[in-house]
């Protein structure tokens, strides 16, 4: 029987360990899976490498938190603005960054749950982010070649899961969760609910339970939501 | 006349608007942060337009009332929104597959300088920032069908943004189409800036003098 519930985020995590490469889903604070994330600054492994858009809005909470807490060696990600603890880590030269372009990041993750090594894209072409990058013509438009990312964890964060790991989201917490969800050997998710019995209606179903290790639920933190507005 | 402060033509409201009356009716639209956005507050109701957003959005509606905020709904410059009828959720990859694919009928950028060639350059300051970021606007350039900035004519201390060659660091080369400052529209084509239209009361020596390329007529 599949049961891919888990009871605490202590035992959602176990496993991470140092030097892991970490996806974590979200826009800005929607969908952003900070109850995994505390979880794991508790934890407390070390030379983290986290794949993110965003790296997180607040020292109290989420990606920022874990940066805080000296866990983070590098950071992919495409817009790091906003983030105080990011700021003065990286002006201190006390944490890697590599910038990519938004779509470009999502297209790296989403091949990397695709088996695809490689792709082109027109993206930063003649910019200072391909600089020593392959390039390439095809029908008379320049491409860069980029490569896929993969990782060794995704945490994420859902609206809803069943017990098969099937996954819908709400409002524009999407995002970059069902990529991730694809593009890691270990995919963690977080979710307001999991529901019992038949499980999820297989129509609504956004990311399908095969891309889902583990789910733990979770209460929604509305008022870190509202308060992450206020601040942006 | 380089040097010199620029205080005539529209106001940033007017700027706005300005555009606005350029964009079709059923175009997908994508916004960027800052002045681009002010631009759907002059989309008038005859006309349909779907806004795009980032994060995952098609058919953004208006701010919503402090009593009607969705914790789960923001836009890309993380403020809270609302959905028309007819919008629709995705992800990230779908989400740029629309802008890198061509589905996007205009995107709307900001800018820090502009090429006679198209060139734009809107995301980090020739001495690099002291944190990089880069967003979408890469993506936007590129991908959608037309690229229109929106921006002043010329920095705070009267410099020309408009330019034969840009000195900041790219984000696109030949990418815009159209752009819109406050003293008229200038469109991109054959390697040069060809004026649409000038701002009221404004004659081509003026707005050249604020230029740091030929204006063609």
């Amino acid at each position: 029987m599949i049961d891919k519930r888990v009871a605490s985020l202590t035992e959602a995590l176990e496993g991470i360990g140092d030097g892991a490469t970490v996806m974590i889903g979200g826009f800005g604070a929607v969908g952003q899976p900070d109850a995994l994330v505390d979880a794991l600054a508790e934890i407390g492994p070390r030379d983290l490498t986290i794949i993110a858009n965003n790296a997180g809005w607040s020292a109290e909470t989420g990606i920022s938190h874990l940066m805080a807490r000296g866990l983070v060696r590098k950071m992919i990600c495409s817009f790091p603005k906003g983030s105080e603890v990011f700021k003065s880590l990286y002006t201190a030269g006390k944490i890697e960054l590599e910038i990519v372009p938004q779509g470009t990041l999502a297209e790296r993750i989403r091949c990397g749950g695709a088996g695809i090594p490689a792709f082109f894209t027109a993206t930063g072409y003649q910019t200072k982010l391909s600089e020593s990058k392959e390039t390439r013509e095809f029908d008379g438009r320049h491409y860069v070649m980029e490569r896929s990312l993969t990782a060794d964890v995704a945490l994420v964060e859902a609206w809803k899961a069943d017990r098969w790991g099937n996954l819908i989201y709400r409002g524009s917490s999407r995002n970059f969760n069902p990529i991730m969800s694809m593009a890691a050997q270990l995919t963690i998710a977080q979710a307001s609910e999991i529901v019992d019995g038949d499980g999820l209606e297989p129509n609504a179903v956004v990311t399908p339970g095969i891309f889902v290790n583990r789910v733990v639920q979770v209460e929604s933190r509305v008022d870190d939501l509202l308060r992450a507005q206020k601040a942006s | 006349m380089t040097g010199t402060p620029t205080s005539i033509g529209l106001d940033t409201a007017g700027m706005a608007k300005r555009l606005a009356d350029d964009i079709h009716d059923a175009w997908y639209v994508n916004l960027g942060v800052g002045l681009p956005t002010e631009v759907a507050n002059y989309v008038t109701e005859e006309r349909e337009v779907v806004f795009h957003s980032e994060n995952g959005i098609l058919g953004m509606g208006p701010t919503p009332g402090d009593n009607e905020i969705d914790p789960w709904l923001v836009n890309a410059g993380k403020k809270p929104v609302t959905l028309r009828p007819g919008a629709s959720l995705f992800h990230h990859a779908d989400s740029f597959a629309m802008i890198r694919g061509g589905h996007i009928d205009l995107c709307v950028l900001g800018g820090y300088e502009v090429s006679q060639a198209g060139d734009l350059a809107n995301w980090t300051t020739p001495s690099g920032d002291l944190m990089p970021a880069v967003g979408g606007a890469m993506d936007l350039a590129v991908g959608a069908k037309r690229t229109w900035i929106l921006m002043r004519h010329t920095t705070k201390d009267g410099q020309p943004k408009l330019v034969e060659t840009c000195t900041y660091p790219l984000t696109a080369p030949a990418a815009v189409d159209r752009v819109y400052t406050e003293l008229g529209v200038f469109e991109i084509r054959d390697g040069g800036l060809h004026v649409v239209s000038l701002s009221e009361g404004l004659d081509l020596e003026t707005v050249q003098a604020r230029t740091g390329a030929t204006l063609h007529a």
